[in-house]
């Protein structure tokens, strides 16, 4: 955890996935996943030919299929949560190994599990061939408002420090015999919490200070301008044109 | 509380994101006027250590363990406006490079975790830090109740997007007592280390804390052995300060025992006049304690939650729903008195009535 997630997320690589501008990779990336939303769920060969596709995209960027895997374990919380469902559910049941499942439960579980999981990679590939700060530039590209780009901007950097100031305060909790038990020892997370606000917004003030007296007005300068051309938007739309064309198979087939 | 991909359907979606992107707007606008020309860095600073606080993981009972929503910390440290911001931004990185929380789902997690807590939260703060004597305490016992309310608020408002648009027709009564039963726990975790790491914040550095800052005492001396206020340059306009105070003091202890009242009638008695339906007005109280303990225990294990009936969730929420439905009445209610309040001060001229 010391090194902050920031830094592991991103692969480095020369793939023709890391060379294409980070604002078409955004939207290629976005335009996918709502393609896959808006997929009827009763087309499972659908999100087969999906996954095939960033599996694709994956062998295309070099990532290998165990750092993509490990990555999607960020979902393990939903999955629980689709297992429960088909025992959840209303309607029409139907026997499985014994146990009485509702069907609209199962549909759900899969709809949720299959659009869920495509959209966890989808964003996983994105994070693991585009550095952070092009993904801030991509951003602001894509005329989301400055002010929030620089918040999240400023949130990476400080993400860092701030994470390493909680690492030594656990660090130093632990040496002295500190575990997280029970609600007898919310008082002293909370107060970590606390001396972790004051520390980090008190230097928050000091950065703030040296960025003025260096001629910080508010907003900061750009100095690459990232222009795409068209060949690199086509590129970066194969993507989601293909998954459409997938979509709109499911719609009619 | 990450929704995913594909658990919402797409109108709703697009609905939700436009109501974040309508909030988002409100408070860029809204949040120069809190932070002045720091806006950007400090509120980075902020979103960097909501989303550290987030992985914060705090046991709640029985193996379970929750980590705190932030919103009504980070509206409390540094304003509401700032708060939606900085936890709208935490959301859009997480979605982007952590994958935690769908793309898509992006406009329901920011109005369900970023607006809905941070509204709430700060619309039950302010109130209360104004009826509340004006202590350090009083402020942290405010924020514990903004904390408290609005985690399963927001719980609750997930079960309204997803009764509109949710994917899977699992019953909404089942959605709601699970969502609310768990995030009721969570919700007092949240507002207990809320409330201390406000706390914490205040006895050091009472100055950052954005929603205490009407609190500065009057200095004080201490000439031969009693306590004498310092005289201020403003001080003849304060002249005739003691009667208007004792008549305050009275007046708010009116309000805060309306508001407890209340509260305590819509929380707690409708809990028990529901949880004991076939007329056992004998039990002793703390029967009915220990029964209600029990329940928490099962709704602690999602499963046995979903499999028991029912009924039981629905009482809590039946509870809750009162708590929350009073609060947003006490502080709507008070909103439109300050607002009529401010006006006529703002006509009144003179800058005594101003300054009260």
């Amino acid at each position: 955890m010391g090194a902050g997630h920031a830094h592991r997320l991103y692969r480095h690589g020369h793939s023709p996935v890391h060379g294409l501008p980070p604002h078409t990779k955004l939207a290629a990336t976005f335009a996918f996943v709502v393609v896959v939303v808006s997929t009827p769920r009763e087309a499972m060969w659908a999100f087969g030919l999906y996954a095939a596709l960033l599996a694709g995209v994956a062998y295309h960027a070099r990532v290998p299929a165990g750092f993509l895997l490990k990555r999607l374990l960020i979902e393990v919380p939903f999955v629980a949560f689709a297992v429960l469902m088909p025992f959840v559910a209303e309607g029409e049941r139907v026997e499985v190994l014994g146990m009485s499942l509702s069907v609209s439960g199962l549909w759900g579980a899969w709809n949720v599990l299959a659009k869920g999981t495509l959209g966890v990679a989808a964003s996983v590939l994105l994070a693991a061939t585009t550095e952070l700060r092009e993904l801030l530039l991509g951003l602001e590209r894509l005329k989301l408002p400055p002010l929030l780009v620089q918040i999240a901007s400023f949130m990476i950097r400080y993400g860092d420090v701030i994470t390493d100031e909680m690492r030594r305060m656990r660090i130093a909790r632990e040496s002295r015999g500190f575990e997280a038990r029970g609600v007898r020892h919310w008082g002293v997370l909370a107060k970590s919490a606390g001396a972790l606000f004051i520390r980090s917004y008190e230097r928050g003030e000091r950065v703030h200070l040296a960025m003025v007296s260096r001629g910080y007005t508010g907003a900061m300068p750009v100095i690459d301008e990232v222009t795409a051309s068209r060949a690199q938007w086509a590129h970066a739309f194969t993507l989601p044109l293909a998954a459409l064309v997938v979509c709109l198979l499911g719609w009619t087939l | 509380m990450h929704v995913p991909d594909g658990f919402i359907d797409a109108p709703t979606s697009v609905a939700t994101g436009a109501v974040a992107a309508a909030a988002v707007a409100v408070s860029l606008r809204g949040a120069r006027r809190e932070l002045d020309e720091r806006t950007a860095p400090l509120a980075g600073l902020v979103a960097a250590f909501i989303f550290a606080v987030q992985m914060l993981n705090f046991p709640v009972a029985a193996g379970t363990s929750g980590h705190l929503l932030g919103g009504a910390l980070a509206a409390i440290l540094v304003g509401p406006y700032t708060g939606v911001l900085c936890v709208s931004v935490v959301l859009l990185m997480q979605g982007i490079l952590f994958a935690d929380g769908g793309l898509t789902a992006l406009g329901v997690n920011i109005t369900n975790m970023a607006v809905v807590t941070t509204v709430v939260a700060y619309a039950l703060f302010r109130p209360l830090v104004k009826l509340l004597p004006r202590t350090r305490r009083s402020v942290t016992i405010a924020s514990f109740v903004a904390a408290l309310v609005s985690v399963p608020a927001s719980a609750l408002v997930f079960t309204l997007m997803y009764a509109v648009g949710g994917t899977t027709d699992v019953s909404i009564g089942k959605v709601a007592g699970a969502m609310v039963g768990v995030h009721l726990l969570i919700g007092i975790g949240e507002a207990a280390i809320t409330a201390l790491t406000v706390g914490a914040v205040i006895a050091v550095r009472p100055d950052l804390v954005y929603g205490a800052r009407g609190l500065r005492q009057r200095l004080q001396l201490r000439v031969n052995g009693a306590l004498v206020d310092a005289p201020a340059p403003d001080e003849a306009r304060d002249g005739a300060r003691t009667a208007p105070v004792a008549a305050r003091t009275s007046r708010r202890a009116l309000w805060i025992s309306g508001l407890v009242t209340s509260l305590v009638l819509a929380g707690f008695v409708s809990f028990y006049a529901s949880a004991n339906p076939d007329g056992l007005e004998k039990v002793a109280a703390d029967h009915g304690i220990d029964k209600k303990a029990e329940e928490h225990d099962y709704a602690d294990s999602p499963l046995a939650d979903y499999g028991v009936k029912d009924v039981d969730d629905a009482r809590l929420s039946g509870g809750l729903a009162g708590v929350i439905g009073v609060g947003v009445t006490v502080a709507a209610g008070t909103g439109v008195f300050w607002a009529v309040r401010r006006r006529r001060s703002a006509d009144d001229v003179s800058p005594v009535s101003t300054s009260v």
